[in-house]
């Protein structure tokens, strides 16, 4: 359990070029800590599409931005449906402060940049950043998972996931 | 012998006008695909022009059914049931617009 979690977090982090994120590796994550990593990865996505409605002159880019508020908020209101009922508090851990960490850089990088450069920037972050994501779910944090209820809303959320990495692919093919 | 046919009979010519008059056949059904879990269930569906696609979504997420030939176009908010009245004939392949890892296919025989 803790070689595979050491190496689902290294090459987390190798996708994401973020070395803290494999130092943040220590052991298996619980399931407080699991549920505090995939609300802080939603919470951040919601962040990132904020940001990109804001910027974004892109039909196609903003209607993908306002499928991921609507879908990642309405994951995080079952995550919290869910943690209350299994009385689980979700806890701070150091792959959540990482990944903050990333987005607040990355939302650095994007504040930056303008027009079909920022849409090409965000879409691309967007593949990455689900793709790390579902990562992190299939290699470390459905395996992880002790609690039935908590392991099967991960598969849920890989499989939604899932569907935003193609969503995202599809948006980058159609902005070349 | 003759008075078993009579109802028959009878039904046939009320169903007559009546798929005439509308286009479709007389005894259109209504056919149940469920979403949940982002899965479309059943996947493959046969049906006739006429027919009626009750989409029932029990995700908390909308999804749509989005034909690859963009013939159509169903959005199906989330928990909510969304129908559909099958007007063309054809084979159509069908994802979801949001998740396109959902798939479905519908055969709608003319």
């Amino acid at each position: 359990m803790l070689l595979r979690w050491n190496a689902a977090a290294i090459a987390a982090a190798c996708m994401m070029g973020c070395a803290t994120l494999a130092q943040a590796a220590g052991s298996a994550p619980t399931d407080p800590q699991i549920a505090h990593i995939a609300y802080t990865a939603g919470a951040l996505d919601v962040a990132v599409a904020r940001q990109a409605l804001k910027k974004t002159r892109s039909k196609a880019v903003k209607a993908f931005a306002n499928d991921m508020v609507r879908d990642h908020e309405a994951v995080n209101k079952q995550a919290l449906a869910l943690v209350k009922k299994l009385k689980v508090t979700p806890e701070d851990n150091d792959t959540s402060r990482a990944l903050t960490k990333q987005i607040k850089d990355e939302q650095a990088k994007l504040a930056k940049l303008k027009g079909k450069a920022f849409d090409k920037a965000y879409i691309d972050h967007e593949v990455a950043f689900h793709k790390t994501v579902n990562g992190a779910l299939t290699s470390t944090l459905i395996p992880s998972a002790q609690n039935a209820e908590l392991k099967s809303f991960l598969e849920t959320g890989l499989k939604i996931f899932q569907g935003h990495e193609q969503h995202a692919e599809h948006v980058a093919a159609d902005l070349k | 012998m003759f008075a078993s046919l009579l109802p028959t009979c009878r039904s046939l010519w009320l169903a007559l006008p009546l798929a005439v008059g509308l286009a479709a056949p007389a005894f259109a059904e209504t056919i149940t695909v469920t979403i949940e879990k982002l899965t479309f269930q059943p996947a493959e569906v046969k049906a006739k022009v006429g027919d009626t696609i009750q989409w029932v979504n029990k995700d908390v997420l909308a999804h749509s059914a989005t034909a690859r030939d963009k013939s159509f176009d169903v959005i199906q908010p989330p928990k909510k049931t969304v129908s559909q009245t099958l007007t063309r004939a054809g084979s159509f392949d069908y994802y979801c617009k949001y998740h396109p890892n959902m798939k479905g296919r519908l055969t709608v025989a003319p």
